[in-house]
């Protein structure tokens, strides 16, 4: 292919395929752990830091470096809050509780 | 850092996250999943501040919010994760707007050109209303669920139109904004943003409190696309990959849960069910019922050889797993199988029942989704409903039902039923239940927990 791809296309592209994925993978997940896939992806959503690191960018104090510091912290709390009681909820889930004797199960 | 290297780290990141959440499959791999997923975020987080110089006033906020974020998971009760995750929605929200509102402000810090290029706008117009929205009825959600707000519906004659309206107006603000150049476009961006605001609020108070995992779902999938949107605006494949995988997730749980409900997403969303007044509620005469004592109870499933609990909203509300689970080992150590059966839409989230469960710490083998345990409920001694309603109320299988065609808990095949309730009041689809009348079924009125340790009582 020669001549340059417009950047949305690409992203596009990326888009829609990264939709496959999410909606294959999420169906593998058992209902058991529905509520931890919703931290974990809590969590993930998180990621929104990235934007607002790039938005807090230069090293100067102004309008858009204060948004990006209020955006920073925000997501802060999700991505922290969000993968720590994701780890939380799924040490919770153990199989036979050690104590119990193999009665009928 | 080099662009192709920080894209190159980026999809190491995402790939990551998506191992992330191939790990929930099976709680053995979900641990370990939930490390992957931790390790990429700091991938990412590295990478990008590796592009970025203002690390004092970053990592500032990394600081106050982690601290925030870690202090809360902590301490938050399993019983209280639903208004958690609604909280934690509204934050990915509101940063989304303020992401938008910082790249109008000056693209170039983004490397966006300079006036804001037509796609950008698009772009941006659309991480910006989802944004808001999610931020928004995040908000009114939380309060919801946390008994801030009433759980009631609200509803007045016309909303649908006015929400439409409003929705209009919304984009014909955002066309204004899509055409105006730099001089024009704050006062159409920040109309528009406000109308989103509203809108969140809008859409959310019409739903009652027992249709919330639907809510919260729906809302979990826009705070994803509200990332992924913002992905676009900033070209960034990290944040469009990320937030799709997030807004996928929200979807199909969103779709699972209309589906154990039997009704339609805009059926739900559109708050048609909580908001009937009266529906087919308490009948002409009160038909009675059998009530018994603790004690009664205790006695039957100690006498029986399996059981099979339902656990519903009210044992979330009483706080009576740990109760139940004791109830539970006195049961197996004599002799009786004691199985959970958990509906999908049992409690106020997807899988609460089995966190709840899981931190009084039921070993998960005991745990069954409806759908591997319908089948043996005609096998089964008794079912012991603990503050479950609709979802095992045999109407659903009535035509003329206004439940008919949910998925239920077929409890009333058991051979006997007792059923654990604080008193007659009618269940959220405000129907009667027809369960709680037939002859092998036995009402024991009072708070869970409270019933359940007076079980456990009678059992030793």
């Amino acid at each position: 292919m020669t001549g340059h791809i417009d950047p949305t296309v690409v992203n596009l592209t990326v888009f829609v395929l990264a939709i496959f994925v999410g909606y294959h993978v999420v169906w593998t997940v058992t209902p058991a752990l529905h509520t931890p896939l919703m931290s974990v992806t809590n969590a993930i959503s998180g990621i929104i830091i990235v934007g607002a690191m790039l938005a807090a960018g230069p090293e100067r104090l102004d309008f858009g470096s204060a948004i990006g510091f209020v955006a920073v912290t925000l997501s802060a709390v999700n991505v922290f809050g969000g993968f720590l009681v994701t780890q939380r909820m799924l040490e919770m889930f153990k199989k036979k509780a050690p104590k119990e004797g193999k009665k009928a199960q | 850092m080099a662009p192709n290297q920080v894209a190159l780290a980026y999809l190491i990141a995402s790939v990551l996250f998506i191992l992330a959440l191939k790990g929930l499959s099976h709680p053995e791999t979900a641990r370990r999943g939930n490390l992957f997923g931790i390790v990429g975020m700091v991938l990412a987080v590295v990478t990008t501040l590796l592009i970025t110089s203002n690390y004092a006033l970053i990592l500032l906020g990394v600081l106050i919010g982690g601290t925030a974020g870690a202090f809360v998971a902590r301490r938050v009760q399993m019983t209280q994760m639903p208004e958690l995750v609604a909280a934690m929605h509204s934050l990915v929200g509101l940063a989304a707007v303020l992401i938008a509102i910082a790249a109008v402000n000056d693209p170039g810090a983004f490397g966006i050109g300079d006036p804001l290029p037509k796609g950008n706008k698009i772009e941006l117009f659309i991480g910006t209303f989802v944004g808001a929205i999610t931020f928004s009825g995040s908000v009114i959600a939380f309060g919801k669920l946390s008994g801030k707000i009433s759980s009631a519906p609200v509803v007045f004659k016309g909303q649908h139109w006015v929400n439409l309206t409003l929705a209009v107006v919304m984009v014909v603000f955002g066309m204004v904004f899509f055409f105006s150049g730099k001089q024009g476009q704050w006062l159409p961006f920040v109309v528009m943003a406000a109308i989103a605001f509203v809108l969140g609020v809008l859409i959310i108070i019409p739903i009652g409190g027992a249709d919330m995992p639907v809510v919260i779902s729906m809302l979990n999938s826009y705070s994803g696309w509200a990332a992924a949107g913002i992905g676009f605006s900033l070209n960034n494949t990290m944040l469009i990959i990320s937030g799709s995988l997030v807004g996928s997730s929200g979807a199909i749980l969103s779709y699972i849960m209309c589906k154990a409900m039997n009704r339609s997403f805009f059926n739900v969303i559109l708050g048609g069910f909580g908001a009937a007044e009266g529906a087919a509620a308490a009948g002409a005469q009160p038909k009675a019922v059998r009530s018994g004592s603790a004690e009664d109870a205790g006695f039957l499933m100690a006498n029986a050889e399996s059981v099979i609990i339902v656990p519903g909203y009210g044992l979330a509300v009483a706080r009576a797993q740990h109760a139940v689970k004791e109830m539970a080992q006195k049961l197996i150590e004599k002799g009786v199988q004691v199985r959970y059966a958990i509906h999908p839409v049992a409690g106020r989230m997807p899988g609460h029942m089995n966190v709840l469960l899981a931190e009084a710490e039921v070993p998960y083998d005991q745990v069954f989704e409806m759908d591997d345990i319908n089948s043996d409920f005609g096998t089964t001694d008794v079912a012991l409903i603990l503050g479950a309603n609709d979802v095992v109320n045999p109407a659903a299988k009535t035509p003329g039902s206004p439940i008919y065609g949910m998925p239920i808990l077929e409890a009333y095949k058991a051979r006997s039923v007792i059923v654990n309730k604080r008193s007659m009041a009618a269940g959220y689809a405000g129907l009667d239940n027809e369960l709680f009348y037939m002859d092998k079924t036995m009402m024991v009125f009072g708070d869970a927990k409270k019933v359940v340790e007076d079980i456990v009582k009678a059992l030793a």
